[in-house]
């Protein structure tokens, strides 16, 4: 486990670094947006990213929920912190790139209003996790996290069915991707995939490293206390 | 004693003890119409700017009021160690949960039909479209605000500031359910389009959300 970590940080920095040329350099330019458009190939990697990682939090979520296992209840925390993290880089590169092309920050299109909704209802576990404290934390976190799963078809369908009834002014929708953008599109994610475990990884192990601290801390003082 | 009969005894208790005290029922009428009087002044309140903008205003009224009695529905069993004493009991945790699920619901549309009245002659409301569809969608959305409600006040109720977690833990699971309330009463008012697809939505949300707080509330309640 120990030596895979620098070999899984090597191959993200190589990777990520290839990405980064290809996304600037290797990829064509859009036609009718121009260079605007590669904010692209971190925008689509990043909320993949985020939706993988809000479905690492509901098993983790359920897990936990069946066998009680600590471990289940640090998988779910980091997913969702890191979760939350990859979908906020999606909300702030997407005015970024709608600004030039759309020439507005934001519209309450569907695809936009859900992935906010579902940014707010993952904010809100991290609250919960952040406001609770004690034995009872991990399990109130993942009755919400499982709650806040189901709920996120329900926010999908219904936006969906509220904007496709009032047309929004602006719907990317239909046309094809250039084949050499899909394989930018493609390096890009698992650039960032590479990225989500590296930085997993890595606050798996500061939690891991919290509670055997706290665990001591409060083990020291009951010695304390006792003398 | 059996499912049913914990479940009238639990709810007997909170009513009898809301119907002397009339704290929150209280509580949520002066908020919403603290609401009603506010939101006039957001907006030109004539029949037809009011009946597209109701839908929205009437439930975001009713959502903050229901967070006043949310709170309270176990905030009031800690004292002497009622929940405590609830635990150590052989009653299912689900007849306590529905129980003070239904208390709320009862509470929250005896609001709503206190208020609905009031609404119409500030807002001058009127549908165009069946006005009958409005039952079912105040049943089916109370259902859904207080179900999640009553289970996520048991959550905050474990929390630091736990008045204050209510609210933002509730909001965001709740907007598919609030969107299905708001267009169902929009689309009855303004007549121009069917609330079908939105009551079906608000009868799945409430399927589903009152399936899984059964299932979780006992891991919630014996939480330690």
């Amino acid at each position: 486990m120990k030596r895979g970590f620098p070999i899984l940080a090597i191959v993200t920095a190589v990777l990520l670094s290839f990405a980064l040329y290809e996304a600037l350099i290797g990829a064509p330019t859009e036609r009718s947006m121009g260079d605007v458009q590669r904010i692209f190939y971190y925008h689509v990697p990043s909320a993949w990213t985020a939706f993988l990682l809000f479905f690492v939090n509901f098993g983790a979520s359920i897990a936990y929920l069946v066998k009680r296992r600590p471990a289940a209840d640090i998988v779910a925390l980091t997913s969702a912190e890191v979760g939350v993290v990859f979908l906020t880089v999606n909300l702030v590169t997407g005015p970024i790139w709608a600004r030039p092309v759309w020439g507005i920050w934001w519209t309450w299109d569907w695809r936009l209003t859900s992935t906010l909704v579902m940014w707010l209802i993952y904010v809100s576990y991290l609250l919960l996790r952040r406001f609770s404290s004690g034995g009872q934390a991990p399990l109130l976190a993942a009755a919400l996290g499982v709650l806040g799963a189901l709920c996120v078809p329900f926010v999908y369908f219904s936006i969906w069915f509220f904007r496709t009834q009032h047309p929004s002014p602006v719907i990317g929708g239909g046309g094809s991707l250039d084949p050499r953008m899909a394989h930018v599109l493609l390096i890009n994610w698992a650039a960032f995939l590479c990225l989500a475990w590296l930085v997993c990884w890595t606050r798996y192990q500061l939690e891991v490293a919290k509670r055997q601290v706290e665990e001591a801390q409060s083990l020291e003082s009951l010695l304390e206390g006792s003398r | 004693m059996s499912f049913l009969a914990v479940v009238r005894a639990t709810l007997a208790k909170d009513l009898r003890l809301e119907w002397r005290s009339k704290d929150a029922i209280n509580a949520m009428l002066f908020f919403s119409l603290l609401v009603v009087v506010i939101f006039s002044f957001a907006f030109e309140p004539t029949a037809e700017e009011s009946r597209k903008i109701a839908g929205g205003l009437v439930w975001v009224a009713f959502l903050f009021a229901a967070i006043v009695v949310l709170n309270q529905t176990w905030a009031r069993e800690l004292r002497n160690h009622v929940l405590d004493a609830y635990r150590m009991s052989p009653a299912s945790a689900n007849s306590l949960f529905l129980a003070k699920a239904f208390g709320n619901f009862i509470f929250v549309i005896v609001l709503e039909a206190l208020m609905t009245p009031l609404f119409i002659a500030f807002y001058r409301l009127g549908a165009i479209g069946p006005a009958w569809e409005l039952l079912p969608i105040a049943t089916l959305g109370t259902w859904a605000l207080v179900v999640n409600g009553t289970f996520f006040a048991a959550i905050s109720l474990r929390t630091r500031s736990r008045e204050v977690m209510l609210p933002l833990l509730l909001f965001p699971i709740s907007v598919p359910a609030l969107l299905g309330m708001v267009n169902a009463t929009t689309a009855v008012l303004t007549g121009e389009e069917s609330a079908r697809f939105w009551i079906t939505l608000l009868v799945a949300y409430d399927v589903v959300f009152t399936i899984a707080c059964l299932l979780l509330f006992e891991t919630i309640l014996e939480a330690e």
